[in-house]
């Protein structure tokens, strides 16, 4: 837990220090991302817009590596799963109101699920790794989307590239407390559905049997095999559903605020996800936290672009990298001792 | 007849162009895979090589200098991988994700700092760029790297540090000090198809423009069953079906128009079903990913 803060803290400062290179003040440069992310009632509603996508994908790399498995391809799940939701709306924009986003939610979940399956149908049953292949699905997921998008439910009154709207009875705003909290912001009911999310997995992991099983597979798949818990039936599940936890992004993006599918909407959730699962040393209800931190990163460095005129929003990407070597160091505590103990030899 | 023939041709040889970055980067996903270190860094490897490539040709005025220095930078992202995962054994999975994703931060940084631009550098004049070079050296790169590989000591010790680690360090040879040269030889060689991307395929760096041929590089080896002659097969295989993807573009198949984006997802898709081993089972060096 201390060496995950301090590698968080390190890696911040480095990335912090960087920004002198260009002629900026680390300082102020901090000072400008606290504001950003929370100075307003207005930031702080941004903050969690964001990191309401990211729990999700945090979970979702979670999950599947509780089983022994790198899931990469959140992205490609979520961008699956985003225009599923608003194909559904576009397609049935006359549902009403409780059944239409729960319809929506579940062909959401079912494709990204299937797309999470996919990978672990591969690996489980043919040997795949599954790094490389959630990676390209994630490409084809995002030509899948862009053809979907241009050429068979585009939005008639914009030229950009994003799908018609859905139907009035897919929103969730009328009923939307923690959007009416934080007006004018995106950030929606999801939120609370997120945290909820989390503490589900949590109980599945810990207090179910198939939670077990998956960790057990995860931690030694030999002593799973003895004890009889088929690793490819587990294995397969583990992805299926890490695939649906980052479906779930499309519930905040489509039912929650934008109402649409947008190419490029996700500020590559799907990696960010991979920090957050490794802030939160996989745990679900720490990944909540996590998803937060990193929400408040990304929302902090959108304002870079106006209050500097040399570090862009794509800062963003340097701190949370550096975040991820500082805490993926594990060794870094070992190896200082070592090479202390070898100057002491010397 | 004679049109098919030449039709054909021509599209093998832009198979060719287009899978000479591929080569490069899989013959340096290579150095690193068989001693033992997944790499899945090789995309953000590339993506500094093509920077570096594009930025020094434009303020020197030679694609040479240029690849050099690319070279040069490419050692260096190495060295940074090899420090993370070798030395502070950090996952090699995440740490390479966190490489690909801080250099697709770092470009737009320093872009921004040279160009004032977010994201692209300038364009490279006709004469400043190679015409075929990169393919000819990615050709002998492959042939050095076999013979190298096969009949050299030094060769053997990197194909122990990634089957039989203790073996090699009982024989007094360090597995770290393998384990370094290949990785950080790894982000040279990936850092110079990233080169050619920028310098040879296009005539600028612009964001993300290796899209994902790091990991086709990845695929290709995998597919190639990590050996080098077999890898280069693959990447021109992956070539030839980029370079089709680009003919088939507005091609009408039947009367109906295919969308661009089905063709565009073709190599993706290719990959997908090589790496499920439907073209044969490939098994991985028995050490890989394992932390000394």
């Amino acid at each position: 837990m201390k060496r995950t803060f301090a590698g968080f803290a390190l890696g911040l400062v480095i990335a912090l220090s960087l920004t002198s290179l260009a002629g900026e003040n680390p300082f102020h440069i901090a000072g400008i991302l606290y504001n950003s992310a929370f100075g307003s009632r207005y930031d702080l509603g941004l903050t969690l817009f964001y990191t309401t996508p990211l729990i999700f994908c945090g979970l979702s790399v979670a999950l599947a590596f509780h089983s022994g498995l790198f899931n990469i391809g959140g992205e490609g799940q979520l961008t699956m799963a985003t225009l599923t939701a608003a194909a559904i709306g576009v397609f049935l924009p006359n549902v009403p109101f409780p059944l239409a986003p729960l319809l929506a939610l579940a062909g959401a979940l079912a494709m990204a699920g299937f797309w999470g399956f996919v990978a672990g149908w591969l690996r489980a049953v043919r040997g795949s790794h599954e790094v490389i292949v959630t990676i390209m699905l994630n490409f084809i997921a995002a030509g899948l989307a862009s053809w979907f998008t241009l050429r068979v439910i585009p939005n008639p009154n914009s030229q950009n590239p994003e799908t018609a709207l859905v139907g009035a009875g897919y929103f969730l705003k009328d009923y939307d407390l923690v959007a009416k909290f934080f007006p004018d912001t995106p950030v929606s009911a999801a939120l609370v559905i997120a945290i909820f999310v989390a503490i589900c997995v949590w109980v599945l992991l810990w207090k179910t049997t198939f939670g077990y099983e998956l960790r057990v597979v995860g931690a030694n798949p030999d002593a799973a095999n003895r004890a009889g818990i088929s690793e490819k039936k587990i294995r397969i599940w583990a992805m299926g559903l890490a695939g649906a936890l980052a479906g779930f992004v499309a519930l905040g993006e489509v039912m929650g605020s934008a109402g649409q599918f947008k190419v490029g909407f996700s500020a590559d959730y799907g990696f960010i996800g991979i920090a957050v699962a490794l802030l939160a040393q996989n745990n679900p209800i720490g990944v909540i936290f996590a998803a937060f931190l990193m929400g408040a990163l990304h929302k902090g460095a959108s304002d870079l672009d106006l209050e500097t005129t040399t570090i862009t929003r794509d800062f963003s990407k340097i701190i949370q990298s550096l975040i991820i070597l500082g805490v993926a160091s594990h060794g870094l505590w070992v190896w200082k001792t070592r090479t202390k103990g070898k100057k002491r030899q010397s | 007849m004679s049109d098919l023939l030449i039709a054909f041709l021509s599209l093998l040889l832009a198979g060719l162009r287009m899978a000479t970055p591929m080569i490069f980067a899989s013959m340096g996903g290579l150095m690193s895979e068989r001693s033992g270190v997944v790499n899945i860094a090789l995309e953000g490897f590339m993506l500094t090589g093509a920077f570096i490539a594009a930025v020094v040709a434009y303020y020197s005025h030679s694609a040479w200098a240029g690849w050099a220095m690319a070279l040069a930078a490419g050692s260096l992202i190495g060295a940074l991988y090899a420090f993370f995962v070798i030395e502070l054994k950090a996952d090699q999975i995440v740490t390479g994700t966190a490489i690909n994703i801080l250099t697709v931060g770092v470009m737009p940084f320093l872009t921004k700092i040279l160009f004032n631009s977010t994201g692209s550098t300038p364009g490279i004049a006709l004469e400043d760029r190679f015409s075929f070079e990169p393919t000819v050296m990615a050709f002998v790169l492959v042939a050095g790297v076999a013979y190298w590989f096969y009949e050299t000591h030094s060769g053997l010790w990197l194909q122990f540090a990634g089957e039989h680690p203790e073996a090699l360090s009982s024989a007094g040879v360090s597995v770290r000090k393998v384990r370094w040269f290949s990785v950080i030889t790894s982000g040279a060689l990936a850092a110079m198809g990233g080169a050619s991307l920028s310098t040879f395929l296009a005539s600028s760096y612009s964001p993300m423009m290796t899209g994902g041929r790091g990991f086709m590089a990845l695929a290709a080896l995998i597919f190639g069953r990590w050996k080098p002659l077999p890898a280069l097969a693959a990447c021109l295989f992956f070539g030839v079906t980029d370079a089709l993807q680009i003919r088939l573009q507005g091609v009408a198949i039947g009367g109906v128009e295919v969308p661009v984006q089905f063709i565009q997802i073709l190599p993706y898709v290719v990959t997908i079903i090589a790496l499920a081993g439907f073209f044969g089972k490939s098994e991985a060096p028995k050490a890989l990913g394992k932390v000394l």
